[in-house]
């Protein structure tokens, strides 16, 4: 794992001074909420309904035992006893007092962690695949490449006052686990002939209100000149990016209205200046990061088979876990463990802190010492013995996080939604818990099937890329939630489709409870998946089921 | 004309308050003094402006209100949720 230098520590230390300094000149009055705004949003400090949030960054997802027993720490003594992690890889704090925010950037820092960059129009918390290290499918580990944009873009004096905030991210394998194509920057990376590392170079993607799948720009920049032509893009894009109307302010925008032919001549005549020279990466210095993430040592644990077949006999509800939380490592004896945040009924992406500390155990014992966030807001023990499965199940199962349904019907993604964000417009959370109920006893048969809820336009629940997606909107003073069908956040991006008219907070479980019985009740048979089906028959059968045979014709 | 209560959030900590002509800042929807005239409106509009300036609160905002029944409630559901807190954790209940 990356572990602060000099540098990255006085940084660190520094900003938490001089935040600290900005916190109690507010608090005496020296500053006025005009003139404070802006510092609290560049260090993470948002106003919420109830109470200052703090967005706390987790880079590229990537935590150990002791930073994760730190959020543990702030939750109980700062806070309510629990955080929530999200679709950004981050952690957010609902209830801080603006008085003990410079209490806990300290004890933040003390783990090399912080809330820089968690908001502003900069460049933001770099996001990757969590299962980078660990995947079998992977051609290289695309954390040091992220962790150099990290260290490129933190107080990058050009580009900490962009038109709009700017989200990147990386991933190493085609199996896209990092919604790439949902980025104003997505990078992918790829080995080419002569076997060399090289980045496919996505621009312009984005959900919030203007849903857009991100063009390709670059089949294959070789990774020495990644930040060079990451600069080129930002140049661009800082130059004719629109800063008139916020709503038009994201590169996704620009690259629309330039069209992207245009836009990939800028970037390039841009790069052609900057290639080759001082943003060149030598060799030296990605091996100097590569180090920092080298593999653990994982030494062969061939009794593993043995004890899974043992478990599966002795544990009820081990083989429903195997086969649905845990994926292939690349070490044949080893697995990747992802742990359900989103027990059945529970608050997606929350976690007690005592959950929390449990979970740094397991860390410790169990996956040399590594935790990852995920965008889908659960966690991941990454490099976990098979023969070990059992006994990290049975310790999950104790803490109420072993429930086996990664990537199925009760895996929700959901924002904070009118519960907690100034921005929303209706509740989010309670959608996903009644939907989650709904769908508990029958998410086996229904297989892989993605449902992400936000509650405004802004889209932070990726309700456009949800296979079933759910956007709740305020009309005539109440909640009214549309239904998408048909998005998708992996390598095949798509954006789901309004099926119709919305539907109310009472009626919304039950409307995408009659989705899925309609797919069940239509499909050739368990192989055919939710999105296979909706390709191969349309949305009018779904349509029937919810709106009746006269709108069949609409 | 839309009765109307002052409420904002506490600088030091972020808590919710609403405006009480006798008590200042309460932490309860309950305990809010409701402008049913525009004069009213007017004096909690400059009571509010001035607490922002003394840097007592935050985001001040006069809120509509309505009867329901004997009580007063909010009109929106976001000041619905504001004032009793978060729906999903009945243990913060306010």
């Amino acid at each position: 794992m990356y572990r602060y230098d000099e540098f990255d520590a006085a940084f660190v230390a520094a900003r938490t001074k001089e935040f600290s300094g900005q916190v109690e000149r507010r608090l005496s009055g020296e500053l006025t909420e005009d003139q404070f705004k802006p510092l609290r949003l560049m260090n993470g400090v948002y106003l919420q309904l109830h109470a200052y949030m703090l967005r706390v960054a987790i880079p590229y997802g990537t935590l150990n035992s002791r930073q994760m027993r730190k959020l543990a720490h702030i939750a109980r003594t700062y806070d309510r006893g629990y955080g929530h992690f999200t679709t950004r890889q981050n952690i957010q704090f609902n209830w801080p007092k603006l008085s003990d925010i410079p209490a806990i950037l300290e004890e933040l820092a003390e783990v090399e962690m912080h809330a820089i960059q968690t908001s502003g129009n900069c460049i933001r918390n770099v996001t990757s695949d969590q299962f980078a290290g660990a995947a079998a499918d992977e051609v290289a580990d695309p954390r040091p490449y992220a962790e150099i944009l990290r260290q490129w873009s933190t107080v990058h004096p050009e580009f900490s006052y962009l038109p709009r905030k700017f989200k990147i991210a990386v991933t190493g394998a085609e199996d896209d686990r990092a919604a790439i194509q949902f980025h104003d920057i997505g990078l992918q990376l790829k080995a080419n002939e002569a076997g060399e590392i090289g980045f496919v170079v996505y621009v312009g993607g984005g959900q919030g209100r203007t849903p857009v799948i991100a063009k390709l720009i670059a089949d294959f920049v070789p990774e020495e000149h990644l930040l060079s032509y990451v600069t080129a893009i930002l140049r661009v894009y800082n130059l004719h990016g629109r800063r008139d109307n916020k709503y038009k302010a994201r590169i996704k925008i620009l690259v629309n209205e330039m069209g992207t032919d245009v836009f990939r001549s800028e970037v390039e005549a841009e790069w052609s200046h900057l290639k080759d020279g001082e943003l060149t990466l030598p060799d030296a210095d990605i091996g100097a990061i590569q180090a920092y993430f080298a593999p653990p040592a994982l030494p062969d644990r061939a009794e593993g088979v043995v004890t899974e077949i043992a478990a599966r006999k002795r544990l009820p509800g081990f083989d429903e876990w195997r086969r649905q939380n845990v994926a292939a490592h690349r070490h044949p004896d080893y697995a990747v463990v992802t742990v359900s945040l989103k027990g059945i009924g529970d608050i997606p992406g929350d976690a007690t802190a005592d959950q929390m500390d449990a979970i740094a155990d397991l860390a410790e014992r169990y996956s040399s010492d590594e935790l990852r966030v995920t965008h889908e807001q659960n966690l991941v023990l990454p490099h976990v013995a098979r023969a070990d499965l059992p006994a990290v199940f049975e310790a999950l199962e104790e803490i109420g996080l072993a429930t086996a349904n990664a990537g199925l019907a009760t895996d929700i993604i959901a924002c904070p939604g009118l519960d907690y964000c100034a921005l929303a417009n209706a509740r989010s959370i309670p959608v996903a818990q009644d939907i989650s109920n709904r769908l508990a006893d029958r998410q086996q048969q229904i297989g892989e099937l993605k449902i992400k809820i936000s509650g405004c336009i802004n889209a932070c629940g990726h309700h456009h890329v949800g296979h079933i997606g759910i956007l709740g909107v305020e009309k005539k003073g109440t909640e009214l939630y549309q239904v998408t069908l048909g998005g998708s956040a992996d390598q095949n991006a798509a954006i789901g489709d309004i099926i119709g008219r919305g539907f109310s907070f009472e009626e919304i479980g039950g409307a995408i409870e009659t989705i899925v019985d309609t797919y069940l009740a239509e499909r050739l048979g368990q192989e055919e998946t939710f999105l296979s089906y909706l390709h191969r028959a349309g949305s009018a059968p779904f349509k029937e089921a919810l709106y009746g045979p006269s709108s069949k014709a609409a | 004309m839309a009765l109307k209560v002052l409420t904002a959030n506490r600088l030091k900590d972020g808590e919710v308050v609403y405006y009480n002509h006798a008590e200042g800042w309460t932490p309860t929807f309950a305990g809010a003094s409701i402008a049913r005239d525009t004069e009213t409106v007017e004096t909690l509009q400059k009571t509010g402006a001035a607490a922002a300036a003394r840097n007592e609160v935050v985001d001040v905002n006069l809120i509509d209100v309505m009867h329901d029944g004997d009580d007063i409630k909010p009109l929106r559901l976001r000041e619905i949720i504001r004032a009793s807190g978060p729906t999903t954790h009945p243990q913060f209940a306010r």
